[in-house]
């Protein structure tokens, strides 16, 4: 017992992160989410609690996909202003992560620290069809919670929440004031 | 249509691996934290694999028109390894350990993108099988073409063994198709 623990853990860890990047089949991800989605259905009483487990699933995914990211990607720069992190999500990173560009990236007229990312097709609501009485659910929370994952660990202290829209399915960013702070510090320089 | 056309429609049917082997990884972290025995969880991970093989094996014949009717274990061994696995998991395992009777084969796993980058905790983890959905999936799928199996892991990477691998085992042929709950 004692020697199969110890091999185990060093194979883990000696085994090379730098691995050639592999596709999986969308229909092994929609059936596998499709049943997160029910088995956390059967544990809520509300709409607003079933998209909050979906983010959960989320963020941990999006603290981890990054690192991995930068590492198999060789890319040694990470991004500390806010709008070339918005981009660099919107079009580098979704790439990695779905095969593609999210299609819009925007701010809100008033409040500067609101931002958007729109999707006309989002890949996770592909097979879904929202069950009538379940008007305002999407089930896209789940991306919504990798961006606040990805977000927050890059120091970008957010919220992100997900609505459907005329446009598409649109993530809402939610900057905190200190990001803003520091923002405009380091535009002032 | 031009042949970039063909290839950005494959490209868009694909998700990166990372994903969806982190999505797994999150989804058997929150089910370890729901309930308080592994024997369930392994249990839960399994019934989550039969709910997708029921669905997955339509996606496989849909895709596959060139997969008939298969005439023994050995075919239906070959198709799910080769084509099976192939397809959904990107990986070919090879058919082992044939049962002197023909009845039972191994599928031994190589680089399995579920366990990427995991490492099962100490203690009750230990008994944790976390690749069942796997073999929920195979039962699934078959039990869907009138075969029932019995399906389970004899050897895991995970706990330390050299090999991962996978026992099949034919059981019955089911004559009528009972329909299925969704359960």
């Amino acid at each position: 017992m004692q020697s199969s623990s110890a091999r185990m853990r060093s194979t883990t860890l000696d085994r090379s992160l730098q691995k050639t990047k592999g596709d999986v089949n969308l229909t092994t991800f929609a059936l596998l989410f499709s049943e997160m989605v029910q088995y956390s259905q059967n544990r809520v009483d509300n709409i607003q609690d079933l998209q909050n487990k979906l983010a959960d699933f989320g963020k941990h995914v999006g603290v981890r996909i990054l690192d991995l990211f930068f590492l198999r990607n060789g890319k040694d720069k990470r991004e500390v202003r806010l709008t070339p992190m918005l981009i660099f999500i919107q079009k580098t990173f979704w790439k990695f992560l779905f095969n593609r560009e999210a299609d819009h990236l925007e701010q809100h007229a008033q409040e500067a620290n609101v931002y958007y990312i729109i999707e006309r097709e989002c890949l996770v609501n592909k097979f879904i069809s929202v069950p009538k009485d379940k008007g305002n659910l999407n089930y896209a929370s789940f991306v919504a919670g990798i961006i606040e994952g990805i977000l927050c660990t890059s120091g970008f202290t957010c919220k992100v929440h997900t609505h459907q829209a005329p446009r598409g399915t649109t993530h809402v960013i939610t900057f905190a004031q200190s990001v803003m702070d520091r923002e405009s510090r380091l535009d002032a320089k | 249509m031009s042949r970039t056309n063909v290839k950005q429609n494959l490209d868009a049917r694909r998700v990166t691996q990372e994903l969806f082997t982190l999505t797994y990884g999150a989804f058997v972290a929150q089910i370890l934290n729901d309930y308080e025995h592994v024997d369930e969880v392994n249990k839960q991970l399994d019934k989550i694999g039969y709910n997708i093989g029921v669905r997955l094996i339509d996606d496989f014949l849909a895709r596959n028109p060139n997969v008939g009717r298969c005439h023994d274990l050995r075919e239906t061994a070959d198709v799910l390894a080769k084509q099976g696995f192939k397809t959904y998991l990107g990986i070919s395992p090879s058919i082992t350990n044939w049962s002197p009777a023909g009845d039972e084969f191994s599928l031994l796993l190589d680089g399995n993108p579920l366990t990427e980058f995991v490492e099962l905790p100490e203690g009750q983890g230990q008994k944790l099988s976390y690749n069942q959905m796997i073999c929920g999936a195979i039962r699934g799928a078959l039990e869907m073409v009138q075969l029932e199996v019995e399906c389970r892991f004899v050897q895991d990477q995970l706990k330390g063994d050299n090999a991962t691998e996978l026992r099949v085992k034919f059981l019955k042929k089911l004559e009528d198709a009972l329909p299925v709950g969704e359960d």
